[in-house]
Parts: structure tokens; C-alpha cells; sequence
């Protein structure tokens, strides 16, 4: 029987959480037994949300007969059998189990420039990456094009940087081109901190190959002969994969001396991050690089004049390096024309929370929110109305239901209070409360600020106890005004992008959510019936049957009642954990 | 050179001059608190901010270069308002005992809260404990008042090259600390102690010694080594409490550890203010070359462990004799030896603690007056 | 102990590596940055201890305590967030009764840790058991896997 039978088994956490290992052995056993040849490969390997960027509907199975793809979801072991039955040995896909409609609704406005290799070629393997083109690009900017040729192409195809600021790579490329020095530094930041983002992770996993081969062609663009890839330490996988891929590039002398027999140098090596948000920013990266405390170091020198070890250093983000191949072989046009007029191409984005389709995606810049929200999200889940949509991390902001149709590009973004930042998308529905997300990313930067400068060490903890005291009900007249005081200075007078943007969350909601801050403040309610402090939790009779479920899960033993018997909560020992909410299978428990 | 406007005034600064340094040369007042002209530009308290024409946000003048035709603007109520939040902040997280505290009045924070006039503070919240105290003899390090400006730091490294502190933790938990947040065991030179722009660090010896009132200061050289470096003695009702020196001067105010806490000896009950002519051995005191088991007495200075012999001070008795008395014995006593044994049975040791005049005079006296060459001194003639 | 220091020393002058690779080393080979290697690697460097101390208590990586036997990790990443990780934080130190700033158990047999996102938010709320990642958690299915652990009595 001819090879031409792929069965790929998607192995993110979730695949592997509902059992995607127990798949594979299945098919395994499966086509063993029946004597056939047939290629099963994991998909996506332990983390990638991003493979098929469609982990809601996990285990996802792709069975490739003759070339014809078909995709299985919620795919269980005992399903196996008669997959490979009916579909295998008979031709016949078994139509109920195929994936729907929201399966390709969900790829239905994407285009895959970035993740066109994801989840589709083996990272671990470097003729996989060859087979489809791999490394051409690296070919032709190493033996037909001068330095200021890929620039010139990299700077007509509008690429912005990835990582969050935006700003143009060819610029950047270009300004470290024209400082003379023997040195020059190379660096990939893949330091993704921002929480919700996976967007550089499914790349550096899923493909490490393009980001390697973008960043030689940097090299070759500015004149550097190392470079460095900073990794957050949280990601091990990465790290391997990377390794992986530069061993076998040494292999095939795509790295070191004389790469491709041209006379150009490059050597490549892997920095592991050691946890801390900070070093996302470009001069803590480069601190940390060094082996020093990432604390940013004030810009009298441009990273282009001198960056790492006062050496002359282009410091882009995975993303960004992983589209260049793709640029340099299908031209700046084609780039450009795929996103707005002032940002060509396009954009992954990590998007997670309320949403029915959660996943990984990439979309061309200038879609508008709705598009991504509903079209390719699937709307909110549960049924529940949309509140708003947090873009940027914890340096972004909250954009609300009205504000929907603005197309996603870095200065839309900007002007409605939130930024592009790295691509994370969380979606918000009714039951979030706003104040309680901005405290949510305050505490986040407030924990991650190096304590270098005042505005960020403590400015930041003061907007977070302001928060705090609203969300606890003791927060009073001129506290929402005094957070919009120092959240507007500390904008202003932080030290590096991370104390910059910190205010972002709160300010946005302040913006768009006033309401819900003045109804903790003056009402001592929280509308969404989040903040703990601000509610109470109570027994419905009518829906109440008895059960005992809330009662015994109560770690306070704060539930009264025989069995049978409608139950009630006792407030005094209640602790509010919402343990009793989430157990009660009959919505008995109600909290407001 | 570059040639720049600050406030509609023109300076002219050489390349790579900072904003500040320019600012400072036209005397220019920016408030600074983690600045410091000998050590590396850190940007880390903000306070610096101006604005440059062209430019969408404020700036810090310590980390910008100067640039030619830069127009720079460093107050404007919006910059003031800015510096008065920051300082605001920082005050939310610091003591506020002034009126116990050993630099109230040399206080750069205290200076700076007095002109931006912060009476009552807009934030209110946790402020870093700091239980523990620091037992080593010199520094005491009141850490709760520390700004993290990180002079203390930067010295360390960058000017004494020991690094016995560092930066620990981050966010609002970062402190500055010997390694495991033991006790600071370093060489205690307090250069530390003389950048700290607060109260966080400060001599343990000058506790209740007093303040800024009544303290006179007496520029002097310090009398330890060679290096001759430029002193200031703090001095209240003629007691000195306190030694720092100025940055303008040859050692550029960096002192040691003996040139700034050695200065007790000055006021020692010890301390020898009287000429002494040795008159006869204590009594009951039998010179012999087989007591081996000789003891010196305990007591303060001991005699450096040489062997005791009746001609060691603690052995003798001394009579307290004037000036006049004290030379005309010295005379009649080289001149007698001199006249026995000849001038080479002489020898001269001086000091570096005396003054290059006072060395000269020395050498001179003995190759001249005594006539011999056998005159020395620790730095060496 | 010496040895191993050792052969940390010889790999870190093999790959050129900095302070952070040899803390790295050491967080892996003992759980946690030991004092004395510190001061070991300190004078062999001639890097001062205050900087090892310094780089350890910045990067969440480093511990200065030793850990407990098992290491739970609650992620509380955005999605998690938003779908009650929270709860299983707190639920966790009742179950331990944890002390407020306390992190690890009495006994040194848990200890609980957050960290900002693992990357897995499709499946959040997220838990890690002793480098197992749990996807959808609840309290009480957490503390279920808890009771498994403490039912074997060992650590890993």
C-alpha cells in the first residue's frame, strides 16, 4: 500500500487533556492490526492551542487519504476503529463525526501567512520546513540581493513590529545598517509575557524554522554574524524546538561559517529567559542577555547605535521575524496589500476568554473587531451578551460593544485607548466586571515592575490599593478621579514601556465603564456580581431541590439543610468563594 | 560642541554632554535625586523631566544628550505638577520622621518636599517593612527611608569596586541589600553613606550627635595616609562629630573607610596633648632580659606586640613637661649623641600624616641640621 | 557538593554563560540557590554574592527557600482569571491552611505557586501538578488530585 495515508493527531494541552495520546495508540493498534502503512504524526505538539487553532473541539483528527483532507472532532479512542473502517479501508469519511460548520467558519476569514506552516509541517524537522520552501528566501537574500535591497523590500512591505509598538522594521533594519561597527547583534525577542498570549509560542513551536531563517536574513540586511533568541523561561518546548532547528541548520550549513557557500557568517544562539515580564522590553532584554537584573536602562543610545553590550543591535519579535522569509519570497506588494495602508500584512492573535471559538488566528490588519468576534469566534458562549474586548494584555485596554467595527491596525487601536500590543484578544462578557479586570492587570504589572523608577514602583501600587478599596466597597467621592490623575502621570513620567502602558486597563475601563466604578463606589454594588465583598450569595427556593451538592462541596460549611429540603447560606461563615455557584446543577444559587 | 536653548537660554556644552550637565552649566535648577556627576546615569526617580520642543512626551534631562539647536523648557506648571506627583509617591512610601531623623535639614527629599510644598499627600497606602536591622559597626542603614535612587549601589561598584550591595526583589518589594540580606560586612569606606540622598544611610556613630544647627564644618586634610585627601570636619561646640569631604576637591570627595568614621581619636581621654619626658621605670618594675614572661598591661593601645622592656611606655614613668622644656631636651639629647657616636648613629622617621611643608622641614633638619641621610617616611621622600 | 559545582562551572565556561545561566543550573540541580553556592561561584568569579542575590530575587525562576516536595502552579493568566483561578488559589491555602505570604506547607510537602500564563488558556483554568498540566480545574477537583498526592505520602 502506498504511503499516501497521513492520520494527524492534534497533542495541544487540551488534545492531550481529553485524550489525544489515548487517540494516537488507538490508531496505532488500529492500523497495526490491519496491516496498513500509514503516517500518524501529532499535530501539534504539547502547548500548541495554536495548531489548528481550534482546541474547543479537541481531540481534532486529520485523516489525509489520496491528498483529501477530512477532519474529525471530539474524537474519542473508541471512535478509532471504525474510523479507520469505514474512512481508511472503504473511502468513506464517517460524515457524523466530520467537523461542522464552526469548524470552517472559524478559518473562514483567516489567512495563514505566519502560520501557514503551523500545525501542516513537522517542527522538528528541517526537510518538512525545505519541502515547502523553506529557507529559500534565506537563498536568495544571501546570493542575489545587497544589504540595502532587503531593506528596501522589508521597508515597501509596511511591516510593523510585531511585538506590540509598531514601529516599521525596515526603519529599523535600516537604521542599523548605517552604523559602522564589527559587531552587530541579532536578537529575537520571544520573551511573550503578556498573560493570554500564545501567539509567539505556537510560532517558535510550531515553526521555528521561519523565525531562524527571518533572522538570518537580518543579519545578512544589517551585517551581523550572531545573533540570540530570548526565550521565556516558561517555555521549554520552545527552547527544544529552537535547538532542534539550529542544530540541524548547523547541519546543513545554513548557520555558522560560509552558510550556503556565499561567504556570509551567522552564529545563532538561545538565551532562556528567567521569568520576568520586564525583559519583553527591549533594554531589560538586553540587560538580561548580559546576565544582569532586568531593570531598562535609560535610552541615551539607540538600541541601533548600542544595544546589546554597547554593540549596534536590531532586537525584533518572533512574529515579526517569521513573516520576512514569506516577504522576501513573495514580495512587498503582496505583503502590503494584504493589511491597511499604514500597516501591510497580517496579525495572530491569541483569542481567548467568553468566546465560543477560542484559539489561535490570524487575520489580515484592517478586519474589524465584529468580524473576528463573531465571524471567526463564533460569538460569545453560553449566550451571553458581550461586554467588551481587552487587546494588548496588560498594556492594552478594554474596547467596548460600540466601538466593535473599527478596523484592528495600531493607531485605530490606539486612539480608542487600548493598543495592538503582541496579539493577545480576550473577550469579556456581561458577568465580568470592568473594575475587577483592570485590578486583574494592575496587579500584574504592579508584580512585574522592576522597581527601577517611582511612577511605576509605587504609582502602580497606589492605582491598585485605589482599586482595591472600590472593589471592597470602601472606596469614596474623588477616588475614580484621583486614579485618572495618576494614571495619566505615570504615563507620562514612567521609564520604560512597561510603567508607560500599566495605566492602560484602568483608564480604559474608567473611559468606556464609568458606571460600573461610581456603582461600587456610590452603591456598593457590583454589577457584574464579581467583587467578592460587594456581594451575597443566596438559595432560590423555587429552583432549590435539595440535592446536597452545594452543601457538600461548601468549605465553610456555611449551607444549612436536610436532605430533600431546600437549603439555605448562612452569611455569617460564608465565605463567598462561589464554590456553591459552581456545583449547583439546577441554578439555585443565586449571586447579586 | 553642541550649542542648545534651556528656559531662552543659550549654552554651548561639548558632545555628549547631557541636558542636565548643560542646564547645570547655566545654573539652571533641576531637581535630581538619583543623579550623581561621577557615577553612570540610571533615570530611575523621574524627577529630572523636561520638555523638548518637538518632542510628544517629557523627557529625563539626566539620560537625553544635548543636541544642537535642541530647545529645552524645564519647568512649566504641567513639569511641576508632574515632579509633585512623583514626589508624592515616593513621601506614600517613606516614614516621614524628619524630626528624628539624623539628615533632617542635609536632606535632599526633605529639601524637595519643602519646595513643592507637600503638606498633605494625595496617596495613602502599604509602605515596605523593614524589621530587621543592620548590626555592622559603621553604616547604619534605616532602609525604611531608602528611595532606591541606587547612588549607594553604583558607588559601591562603580567607584570602590567592591559591590557588597545590590538591588533585590522588584516592584515595590525591591531593596537594596548585602547578599541574603545579611549584615553589611564590606571594607566601610561609607562612600555609600556620603551619596545617600536621604536619611537611609548615615553614620551609626554620628546618632544624637547633631544636626545641621550650630555645626560648623573646618576643611582640613585627612591625616591618615599619603593620598592627602581633602576632609571637612563637622564640628558642634568644638567636638567634631562628623567628617565628609567636598566633591570638588583632589580625591573628589571619596574618603575610606579611616578617613570618615576614624576621627574618634580627636576628642580619646588617650590622647596625648602635652610634650612627656620619660623619668624612670614604673615602680616595681625590675628590667630583665630573661622575664620572658612579661605581660603588658591591658589597657587601650598595647604596644603593638613588641616585647615589653622598661623603655615601652607602659613601663615608664613620664613627667608632663612644656614645649620650651620638651625642645631643649630633644637638642641637648641628639647633640650629645651626635657628638659620641656621630651623626649617622641618627636616624629620622617621619610621617605621611604631616603636611608635605612639615616632611621638608623634617628631612631638612636631619640632613642638614644633623647631617646624615638616614631619614625616611611611610609614603617614602 | 563541590563537585557539582564543579561541572556547573565547566559547562558554564564551555557555553560562555552568564550569571543567569549559572543560577539556572543551580535552580535545577537543587530546587532552589543554595547560599554557599552562591559564595562559591562568587569567589571562583570574582563576581561580588550581592549580584547572584540580586539576579536570584529578581527572575520569578529562582527560589531562596527551598520549594516543598510537590509544586502546584495555578496559572493566572487573563483567561484564567476571568474563568476563577482565584478560587483555586484560595481554596488551595484552605486546604493547606496557609498562612497569609506563605507559600509552602509546614511540613515542606506543597508548595504553591503562581505564574502569570503558561500558554494553554483554550483549557483554562489552568493548574500544574508537578510539571502535569490540568486543564478546566475546580477547587475541589484540585484538592481531589491533592489527596491522591498525599495518600502516596512521597513526593517525586
Amino acid at each position: 500500500m502506498r504511503a499516501d495515508i497521513k492520520i494527524k493527531v492534534c497533542m495541544g494541552p487540551s488534545g492531550i487533556a481529553t485524550g489525544g495520546a489515548d487517540v494516537i495508540e488507538a490508531f496505532k493498534n488500529e492500523i497495526n492490526s490491519i496491516g496498513k502503512k500509514a503516517i500518524i504524526e501529532e499535530r501539534c505538539s504539547l502547548h500548541q492551542v495554536g495548531c489548528l487553532g481550534f482546541c474547543a473541539k479537541d481531540v481534532l483528527v486529520e485523516v489525509v487519504v489520496d491528498g483529501k483532507k477530512t477532519i474529525y472532532e471530539y474524537v474519542k479512542p473508541g471512535m478509532v476503529s471504525r474510523i479507520v473502517k469505514e474512512h481508511i479501508l472503504e473511502g468513506n469519511p464517517v460524515t457524523e463525526w466530520i467537523a461542522g460548520e464552526e469548524y470552517y467558519n472559524f478559518h473562514k476569514k483567516q489567512i495563514k501567512v505566519v502560520l501557514s506552516n503551523c500545525g501542516e509541517i513537522d517542527p522538528e524537522d528541517i526537510n518538512a520546513y525545505l519541502a515547502v520552501g523553506g529557507y529559500e528566501a534565506a537563498r536568495m537574500a544571501l546570493t542575489l540581493m545587497s544589504p540595502e535591497e532587503i531593506v528596501e523590500v522589508v521597508k515597501s512591505s509596511n511591516l510593523r513590529g510585531r511585538g506590540g509598538a509598531g514601529f516599521p522594521t525596515g526603519l529599523k533594519w535600516d537604521l542599523s545598517l548605517k552604523i559602522k561597527s564589527d559587531v552587530k547583534y541579532v536578537i529575537c525577542n520571544g520573551d511573550e509575557g503578556d498573560p493570554g498570549a500564545f501567539m509567539d509560542r505556537s510560532v517558535m513551536e510550531g515553526d521555528p524554522h521561519s523565525v531562524i531563517e527571518g533572522m538570518i536574513i537580518c543579519a545578512k540586511a544589517i551585517g551581523s554574524h550572531q545573533g540570540y533568541i530570548y526565550v521565556r523561561a516558561e517555555y521549554p518546548l520552545a527552547v527544544k524546538r529552537l535547538q532542534i532547528a539550529i542544530n540541524q541548520c548547523y547541519e546543513a550549513g545554513l548557520l555558522g561559517e560560509n552558510i550556503l557557500g556565499t561567504g556570509f557568517d551567522f552564529d545563532l544562539k538561545i538565551y532562556q529567559g528567567a521569568g520576568a515580564f520586564v525583559c519583553g522590553e527591549a533594554t531589560a532584554l538586553m540587560r538580561s542577555i548580559e546576565g544582569k537584573r532586568g531593570m531598562p536602562t535609560p535610552k541615551l543610545w539607540r538600541s541601533a547605535e548600542k544595544g546589546l553590550w554597547e554593540k549596534p543591535t536590531v532586537l525584533n519579535n518572533v512574529e515579526t521575524f517569521a513573516n520576512i522569509p514569506r516577504i522576501i519570497l513573495k514580495g512587498a506588494d503582496w505583503y502590503s496589500s494584504l493589511g491597511t495602508e499604514r500597516s501591510g500584512g497580517t496579525k495572530v492573535f491569541a483569542l481567548t476568554g467568553k468566546m465560543k471559538n477560542a484559539g489561535l488566528i490570524e487575520v489580515p490588519l484592517g478586519i474589524t473587531l465584529r468580524e473576528i468576534i463573531y465571524d471567526i469566534g463564533g460569538g460569545i458562549e453560553n449566550g451571553r451578551a458581550f461586554k467588551a474586548v481587552q487587546t494588548g494584555g496588560p498594556s492594552g485596554g478594554c474596547i467596548p460593544a460600540e466601538l466593535l467595527d473599527i478596523e484592528v491596525d495600531y493607531e485605530s487601536l490606539a486612539l480608542v485607548g487600548s493598543i495592538m500590543g503582541s496579539g493577545g484578544m480576550v473577550v469579556l462578557d456581561e458577568t465580568d466586571c470592568m473594575v475587577d479586570i483592570a485590578k486583574f492587570f494592575l496587579e500584574f504589572t504592579q508584580a512585574e515592575s522592576c522597581g527601577k523608577c517611582i511612577p511605576c514602583r509605587v504609582g502602580t501600587k497606589r492605582m491598585l490599593e485605589i482599586l482595591n478599596r472600590i472593589t471592597v466597597g470602601n472606596a469614596k467621592e474623588g477616588d475614580i478621579e484621583l486614579l485618572e490623575e495618576l494614571g495619566q502621570d505615570i504615563k507620562v513620567t514612567s521609564l520604560c514601556g512597561l510603567g508607560l502602558t500599566a495605566p492602560n486597563p484602568v483608564l480604559s475601563t474608567i473611559r468606556y465603564f464609568r458606571n460600573e466604578y461610581e456603582a461600587h463606589i456610590k452603591d456598593k454594588k457590583c454589577p457584574a456580581a464579581v467583587c467578592k465583598d460587594l456581594i451575597t450569595f443566596s438559595i432560590l427556593e423555587e429552583f432549590c431541590n435539595g440535592c446536597g451538592a452545594c452543601k457538600r462541596a461548601c468549605p465553610a460549611d456555611a449551607i444549612i439543610g436536610k436532605r430533600k429540603k431546600i437549603h439555605k447560606i448562612d452569611p455569617e461563615p460564608c465565605i463567598k468563594c462561589g464554590t456553591c455557584f459552581d456545583v449547583c446543577k439546577f441554578n439555585a444559587i443565586m449571586k447579586m | 560642541m553642541v550649542t542648545l536653548t534651556i528656559d531662552g537660554k543659550k549654552v554651548t556644552v561639548r558632545k555628549l554632554s547631557t541636558v542636565l550637565d548643560a542646564a547645570r552649566k547655566l545654573n539652571i535648577p533641576i531637581p535630581t535625586l538619583c543623579h550623581h556627576p561621577e557615577l553612570s546615569p540610571y533615570g530611575g526617580c523621574r524627577l529630572c523631566i523636561i520638555e523638548i520642543k518637538d518632542l510628544a512626551r517629557p523627557v529625563t534631562a539626566c539620560t537625553t544628550f544635548a543636541r544642537e539647536g535642541m530647545e529645552v523648557i524645564t519647568t512649566s506648571p504641567y513639569l511641576e505638577k508632574l515632579r509633585k506627583t512623583t514626589l508624592e509617591l515616593l513621601l506614600s512610601d517613606h516614614p516621614n520622621d524628619c524630626m528624628v531623623c539624623e539628615r533632617a535639614g542635609d536632606c535632599t527629599l526633605q529639601e524637595l518636599a519643602y519646595f513643592y510644598d507637600i503638606r498633605e499627600n494625595r496617596f495613602v497606602g502599604e509602605k515596605r517593612p523593614f524589621i530587621k536591622k543592620d548590626e555592622n559597626p559603621f553604616v547604619e542603614r534605616a532602609m525604611e527611608k531608602c528611595i532606591l535612587c541606587g547612588q549607594c549601589v553604583r558607588v559601591c561598584d562603580e567607584i570602590q569596586g567592591v559591590g557588597a550591595i545590590d538591588f533585590a526583589y522588584r516592584g515595590l518589594k525591591t531593596k537594596i541589600c548585602p547578599p541574603f540580606e545579611k549584615d553589611l560586612d564590606c571594607e566601610f569606606c561609607g562612600q555609600c553613606v556620603a551619596v545617600c540622598p536621604t536619611g537611609a544611610l548615615t553614620g551609626k556613630m554620628w546618632a544624637q550627635k547633631g544636626r545641621q544647627q550650630d555645626v560648623r564644618t573646618v576643611d582640613t586634610v585627612c591625616p591618615y595616609c599619603g593620598c592627602g585627601c581633602n576632609i571637612s570636619l563637622h564640628v558642634r561646640r568644638n567636638e567634631v562629630i562628623r567628617v565628609s569631604s567636598k566633591e570638588d576637591t583632589i580625591n573628589e570627595g571619596w574618603l575610606c573607610a579611616k578617613g570618615r568614621f576614624g576621627y574618634e581619636f580627636i576628642h580619646n581621654s588617650d590622647r596625648l596633648t602635652k610634650p612627656l619626658i620619660r623619668i624612670s621605670p614604673k615602680e616595681g618594675f625590675e628590667f630583665s632580659s630573661q622575664s620572658p614572661s612579661f605581660n603588658p598591661p591591658p589597657g587601650k593601645g598595647g604596644n603593638g606586640g613588641v616585647r615589653s622592656s622598661p623603655l615601652t611606655p607602659h613601663n615608664s614613668r613620664f613627667k608632663e613637661v612644656s614645649w620650651d622644656e620638651a625642645f631643649d631636651y630633644i637638642a641637648k639629647r641628639l647633640k650629645e649623641i651626635k657628638d659620641s657616636y656621630g651623626p649617622d648613629s641618627i636616624g629620622g622617621l617621619s610621617s605621611a600624616r604631616c603636611t608635605n611643608e612639615e616632611n621638608f622641614l623634617f628631612q631638612k633638619f636631619i640632613r642638614a641640621v644633623i647631617g646624615t641621610n638616614n631619614v625616611d617616611h611611610c609614603a617614602r621622600y | 557538593m563541590e563537585e557539582v559545582l564543579e561541572k556547573i562551572l565547566t559547562t558554564y565556561r564551555k557555553e560562555e554563560g552568564n550569571i543567569i545561566s549559572i543560577l539556572q543550573y543551580l535552580e535545577e540541580t537543587f530546587g532552589y540557590i543554595p547560599e554557599n553556592a552562591v559564595n562559591w561561584f562568587s569567589k571562583k568569579l570574582v563576581i561580588p554574592a550581592s549580584r547572584f542575590y540580586g539576579i536570584a530575587t529578581f527572575y520569578a525562576q529562582f527560589h531562596i527557600k527551598p520549594p516543598g516536595k510537590n509544586i502546584i502552579i495555578v496559572c493566572s493568566g487573563t483567561a484564567c482569571h476571568v474563568k476563577g483561578s482565584d478560587r483555586l488559589i484560595s481554596g488551595l491555602k484552605r486546604e493547606f491552611n496557609l498562612p497569609e505570604g506563605e507559600d509552602t506547607t509546614a511540613d515542606r510537602k506543597f508548595t504553591i505557586e503562581r505564574v502569570a500564563c503558561v500558554g494553554t488558556c483554550g483549557m483554562s483554568p489552568v493548574a500544574l501538578i508537578n510539571k502535569q498540566v490540568y486543564g478546566k480545574m475546580t477547587a475541589n477537583k484540585l484538592i481531589k488530585e491533592i489527596k491522591i498526592l498525599k495518600g502516596k505520602k512521597t513526593g517525586r
